[in-house]
C-alpha cells in the first residue's frame, strides 16, 4: 500500500486525523473509514439530501463534497447534533410529533432544519418548506416533518 | 387535525398518538440499517448486469476475472440453477441469470473482492457470447405466439405470463337493459417506489455450517424459504435477521436474486460479503406498479342503481413473474367494493416483457383500476344528474354482507366517510360552484386488510406468532418476524402488550427480527401486519396478563374476578388501594418456572368461493376512503395544484393515530407523484430516467393540506377493532384530483401521469371545440 496523505479534519469539535487519498469523498470517509454511519448514502449523486452534513454550519450534501475541501472546516453529522443520549430540540419534535417513519432520510432533516433554525429561529412556513427542498423523504409527504420543524421553533427560548 | 368517534372503551395507549418506539434511534443517526453493518473481513459484491435486452447467453468465460489479484469469488448462473420467485406457482427468477438475460439490468455475473474498484475491474473482465434475440417492450403485443417468447411458460407461445377471466352475475343482459353506461379507456405508466434507502444485503458463511443473511427485506420469512431452496440448505442452518428498513412499499418484498446471490458468494468464499446498489441498480430492479391499459364499462339504473362492471385490463410484467398472478386478479377484484356489484365480469392480462420486474406496490393492483372506476362513477353522476356522493351512497356495500364473488365483509364505515368527508371538505357550496379553474372532486377507496391465504403454506398455520418473555428485571420482550419498515409495526406491537399487561411502554423491547429468534410472521405486504401481528399480540398479552392476575390472586386472596388490570398493578376492582405491583405479580408468577413465557397466534379464518383464482382479494376485512381534493389549474400553462385533501378513511379503530396519519399523508403523497408526474420512461426497451433527478417524486412544495377524518367504527376480527391504514389510503388519491380537475377546468384525464403538458392540450382541445365550462 502506499502511504496516503493524513487529513485534518475537525468532526463534531473533535480533531480527527485519517489518511485519504486526494480523491476521498466527504460520505466515503465518514461513513467507511471513521465508520459515522449516521450519514446515509441515499444516492451518491446529490438528489436525495440523505447525506447531508453542516459544513461550518451550511447543509451540505457530503456525496459531492471531496473530503479535503473540508480540511480548515467544522463538519457537524448527526452523531454530532446532539450530546450524550440527550435528543436536540429539533429532534425530539421529529420523535414526537411522527417526523420520522423509515428514518432513513431523518439525518439530512434534522441537519437541515438544525442549520435554518439557527439561521431563521422563526422561519416562515415558506422558509421551512423552501430549506427542506433538497431533501426527499418517501414516508411522510414532508407534512409532520414541516410540523415538527416549526414546533422545534416554537419551543426554543424565544 | 383529525376527528373521530369516541372509543366505546378507554385505552390508556392504543389510539392515543403513539411516538415511534426506535425514533430517537432513528433521529440520532443510531439506528442501523443494512450499509450500516460492518462484519470484520468483510468483502465487497458487485453484480455485473446485463446491457442486452434479451439474449442468449452462449458462453461466459470467468476465468480473467477470476485472475484479478483481490477477487475473492466470482460466480455465474450455472452455480446455483434453482429458480425461485415468491409466489410457489411462478418460480421463474434464477440469482444470476442462467443461459438467457431478460432485460437491460438482469443480473448476469457477481464478484466478490476485496474493495470497490477491484470489483469493477473484474467484472470488467467476464466474457460473453451471446446472441441477441428479438426484444419485446409493449405488453399489448405480447399476447399473440412470438418468435422468442421470453419465458417458456408464456401461455400459447405468447408473452402471456397469466390470464384471467372472471364473469359473475349476468353482465350482458346488466348492460343490454341499463339506463345508463359509461366507459373509460385509461393508461398508466409504470410507477416504482423509489424508497431512500438502496437495497443492501449482508451474508456471512460460517464453518459452523451455518449462513446468516441482514438484508433490507420487507418479507424476511420468504427470503428464508428462497435462500433455503436455492443454496440448497436446510432452513434451520440459514439465519435470516432484518435491520432497519429505509422504507419498502413493495420494493423488498419479492425475495430478490442479489440476496441470493450475496448470499452465495459468502458461501463461495468464507468471508463476509456485502453487496449495496447504487440508485440506478435500485431502478433497474423496480417490482413497482404495473405499467397498465385498462377498460372500465359501467351500466346503471335511471336512479343510479349500479348494474355492472365490464372490466379489462393489460398489464405489464417485465421480465419476470414476481407476485404477477396476484397483480392480475387484483386488478380486477379489487373493484369489488366499496359499491355493491351485482354483475361483475373481468378479462384480465398480464404480458413479459423485456423491461425491468413489476410487482408489488403500495396498494398493489388497486390503484389503476381503482382510478378507473372512480372517474367512470364521476362521469356516471354527471350523465344522470346526481350528486357523486349520493351515487355513491346508494350503492355502497353494506355491512355483513357477501360481494358478488363471495368476497366476506365484515365492518364498513364507508357512509361515515362519504358523510365526513362531504361535510369537511364544504362540498356543497364548491362543487360545480368554484370560478372556473378551482374545483372539487371525490375518490372513494377500498382495499385488503390482509390478503387471507398465506403464499408459502396452508392457512392451517398461523399467519403471525407473537412470543413474550417476562424475566426476572420486569422487562417483556416481544418476538415476532413482522417487519417493521417504517410504518411503525414495533411500536404498535409494543403497545398492544403494554396496554393489555397493564405495564409502561418502556418496559416493552421489541427484539429485531431474527430468524432464531423470533417466530414466524408472513412479513409486511397486503396491509396485513396491524390486522393479523395485531390479534397475535393481543393474544399472547392476555396470556401473559392472566398469568400476572393468578399471581396477584395468590397474593392477594382476593377472588380472580375481582382482580383488574391498572398501570403497574393488579387491583382489586372496588378497592384499588389493595392491589399488588406488577413486578411483585411478575415474580410469584415466576416461582413455579422462571420467565414467564406466552404465546399467541393469527390464523384467519376460512372464506371465500371454491371457483379458480376465489382466494385472489379475500382478506379478513376491508378498509374504505372517501378522499375529497381540491385543485386550483392554472389554463393557461396545465400547472395545477392540489390545495388540500380531506381524507375520510374506515381502518376500523386507529390504534396509534400518528402512525395511521403519518400512513395517510405519506399515502396521499405518493398517489400524487403517480398522478401528476412520476413514470419509469423507457425508449423500447431502455429504461431511461433510472435517477431520482429525472425520476421526480412530488416536493414539498407540492404536497396539499391534508385533514385526516378517521371515522370507522370497530372491525368485529380486528384487533381492539382496527383494520389496515398501510396502502388503502392511497388509491383514493388520484381519482379524487382528477375528479377536481375535471370540476376546475372541465376535462378529463385518462393517461397518468398528468403532466401539465397533457392536461394542457386536454384544455385547448376543448376551448378549440367551442364547449364552455362554468362559464368560461
Ligand atoms: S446520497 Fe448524497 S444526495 Fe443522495
Ligand atoms: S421517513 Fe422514510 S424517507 Fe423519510
Amino acid at each position: 500500500m502506499t502511504s496516503q496523505p493524513i487529513l485534518r479534519l475537525r468532526i463534531n469539535g473533535q480533531p480527527v486525523e485519517t489518511p485519504a487519498p486526494p480523491e476521498r469523498i466527504l460520505l466515503d470517509l465518514l461513513r467507511e473509514d471513521l465508520r459515522l454511519t449516521g450519514t446515509k448514502r441515499g444516492c451518491d449523486l446529490g438528489t436525495c439530501g440523505c447525506c447531508t452534513v453542516l459544513l461550518d454550519g451550511r447543509p451540505t450534501l457530503s456525496c459531492l463534497t471531496l473530503a479535503h475541501l473540508a480540511e480548515g472546516r467544522e463538519i457537524t453529522t448527526i452523531e454530532g447534533v446532539s450530546t450524550g443520549t440527550a435528543l436536540h430540540p429539533v429532534q425530539r419534535a421529529f420523535v414526537d410529533l411522527g417526523a420520522t417513519q423509515c428514518g432513513f432520510c431523518t439525518p439530512g432533516f434534522v441537519l437541515t432544519a438544525v442549520a435554518l433554525l439557527r439561521e431563521r429561529p422563526r422561519p416562515t412556513r415558506d422558509q421551512v418548506v423552501e430549506a427542506i427542498a433538497g431533501n426527499l423523504c418517501r414516508c411522510t409527504g414532508y407534512t409532520k416533518i414541516i410540523e415538527a420543524i416549526e414546533a422545534a421553533a416554537r419551543a426554543a427560548p424565544g | 387535525m383529525a376527528i373521530r368517534t369516541e372509543p366505546s372503551e378507554p385505552f390508556r395507549l392504543l389510539g392515543q398518538k403513539i411516538p415511534y418506539i426506535e425514533g430517537p434511534m432513528k433521529v440520532t443517526g443510531r439506528a442501523e440499517y443494512t450499509d450500516d453493518i460492518h462484519r470484520p473481513g468483510m468483502l465487497v459484491g458487485k453484480l455485473l448486469r446485463s446491457p442486452w435486452p434479451h439474449a442468449r447467453l452462449r458462453r461466459v468465460n470467468v476465468e480473467r476475472a477470476r485472475a484479478v489479484p483481490g477477487v475473492y469469488a466470482v460466480l455465474t448462473g450455472e452455480r446455483y440453477p434453482t429458480p425461485f420467485g415468491v409466489l410457489p406457482i411462478t418460480r421463474d427468477e434464477t440469482a444470476i441469470a442462467v443461459d438467457r438475460a431478460r432485460y437491460i439490468g438482469d443480473i448476469v455475473a457477481a464478484v466478490a473482492a476485496r474493495d470497490e474498484r477491484t470489483a469493477e475491474r473484474a467484472l470488467a473482465a467476464v466474457e460473453f457470447e451471446v446472441d441477441a434475440l428479438p426484444e419485446y417492450s409493449d405488453p399489448r403485443v405480447g399476447r399473440v405466439p412470438v418468435e422468442a417468447p421470453i419465458h417458456a411458460a408464456g401461455l400459447r407461445g405468447s408473452n402471456l405470463q397469466k390470464e384471467v377471466l372472471q364473469e359473475f352475475g349476468a353482465v350482458d343482459a346488466a348492460f343490454q337493459s341499463a339506463a345508463a353506461v359509461v366507459e373509460v379507456r385509461a393508461s398508466f405508466a409504470g410507477v416504482t417506489h423509489a424508497f431512500t434507502e438502496p437495497h443492501c444485503t449482508v451474508a456471512e458463511a460460517t464453518p459452523d455450517g451455518r449462513l446468516t443473511v441482514w438484508s433490507a427485506t420487507q418479507v424476511p420469512h420468504y427470503l428464508h424459504r428462497a435462500l433455503s431452496e436455492v443454496l440448497g440448505m436446510p432452513m434451520h442452518r440459514i439465519r435470516v435477521v432484518k435491520p432497519e428498513i429505509g422504507g419498502a412499499f413493495g420494493g423488498k418484498s419479492d425475495p430478490l436474486p442479489h440476496e441470493i446471490a450475496c448470499a452465495a458468494l459468502a458461501l463461495e468464499c468464507g468471508r463476509p460479503v456485502k453487496i449495496l446498489f447504487d440508485r440506478e441498480e435500485v431502478f433497474y430492479t423496480n417490482h413497482g406498479r404495473h405499467p397498465t391499459y385498462n377498460v372500465v364499462r359501467v351500466a346503471a339504473s335511471a336512479e343510479g342503481q349500479l348494474r355492472g362492471y365490464d372490466i379489462e385490463a393489460v398489464i405489464e410484467g417485465g421480465a419476470w413473474s414476481s407476485f404477477g398472478t396476484v397483480t392480475t386478479y387484483y386488478n380486477g377484484v379489487m373493484a369489488m367494493g366499496p359499491y355493491a356489484v351485482p354483475n361483475f365480469r373481468y378479462k384480465g392480462q398480464r404480458v413479459f416483457t423485456n423491461r425491468p420486474p413489476s410487482g408489488a406496490m403500495r396498494a398493489h393492483g388497486g390503484t389503476n383500476i381503482r382510478y378507473s372506476v372512480e372517474v367512470a362513477l364521476d362521469e356516471l353522476a354527471e350523465q344522470l344528474d346526481l350528486d357523486p356522493f349520493e351515487l355513491r351512497r346508494r350503492n355502497a356495500l353494506r355491512p355483513n354482507s357477501v360481494t358478488v364473488n363471495q368476497f366476506r365483509i365484515t365492518s364498513t364505515s364507508f357512509r361515515k366517510c362519504l358523510a365526513a368527508a362531504r361535510d369537511r371538505s364544504g362540498w356543497e357550496e364548491k362543487f360545480r360552484k368554484l370560478p372556473f379553474g378551482e374545483g372539487v372532486g371525490l375518490g372513494c377507496g377500498f382495499y385488503i386488510s390482509g390478503s387471507n391465504s398465506p403464499i408459502h403454506f396452508t392457512p392451517k398455520m398461523p399467519q403471525c406468532t407473537v412470543h413474550l418473555k417476562a424475566d426476572m428485571d420486569g422487562g417483556i420482550a416481544v418476538h415476532c418476524m413482522q417487519a417493521d419498515i417504517g410504518q411503525g409495526s414495533n411500536t404498535l406491537l409494543a403497545a398492544i402488550v403494554a396496554e393489555v399487561v397493564g405495564v409502561e411502554l418502556d418496559r416493552v423491547h421489541v427484539t429485531p427480527v431474527d430468524s432464531d429468534i423470533t417466530p414466524v410472521d408472513i412479513g409486511s405486504y397486503s396491509s396485513r401486519v396491524t390486522f393479523m401481528m395485531g390479534n397475535a399480540a393481543r393474544k399472547a398479552a392476555e396470556a401473559m396478563r392472566d398469568r400476572l392476575l393468578d399471581a396477584a390472586h395468590d397474593l392477594t386472596g382476593y377472588p380472580r374476578e375481582l382482580l383488574h388490570v391498572g398501570l403497574e398493578r393488579y387491583e382489586v376492582a372496588h378497592r384499588p388501594e389493595l392491589g399488588v405491583s406488577y413486578l411483585d405479580a411478575l415474580h410469584r408468577a415466576m416461582e413455579s418456572g422462571g420467565a414467564l413465557q406466552t404465546t399467541g397466534a393469527y390464523t384467519s379464518p376460512p372464506m371465500g368461493g371454491t371457483f379458480k383464482g376465489a382466494r385472489a382479494g379475500t382478506a379478513p376485512a376491508y378498509s374504505f376512503a372517501a378522499y375529497v381534493a381540491q385543485v386550483r389549474v392554472d389554463a393557461e400553462t396545465g400547472i395545477y395544484r392540489v390545495l388540500k385533501v380531506w381524507a375520510a378513511f374506515d381502518c376500523g379503530r386507529p390504534l396509534n393515530r400518528l402512525a395511521v396519519e403519518g400512513q395517510i399523508e405519506g399515502s396521499i403523497h405518493m398517489g400524487l407523484g403517480q398522478l401528476m408526474g412520476e413514470a419509469m420512461e423507457y425508449r423500447g426497451t431502455r429504461l431511461m430516467n433510472p435517477a431520482l433527478l429525472d425520476y421526480k417524486i412530488p416536493m414539498p412544495q407540492q404536497m396539499p393540506e391534508v385533514e385526516c377524518l378517521l371515522v370507522g367504527d370497530d372491525d368485529p376480527e380486528g384487533p381492539f377493532g382496527a383494520k389496515e391504514a398501510g396502502e388503502g389510503p392511497l388509491v383514493a388519491t388520484l381519482p379524487a384530483v382528477a375528479n377536481a380537475i375535471y370540476d376546475a377546468v372541465g376535462v378529463r384525464c385518462y393517461d397518468l401521469p398528468v403532466t401539465p403538458d397533457r392536461l394542457l392540450k386536454a384544455i385547448d382541445r376543448r376551448r378549440a371545440a367551442g364547449t364552455p365550462w362554468k362559464d368560461h
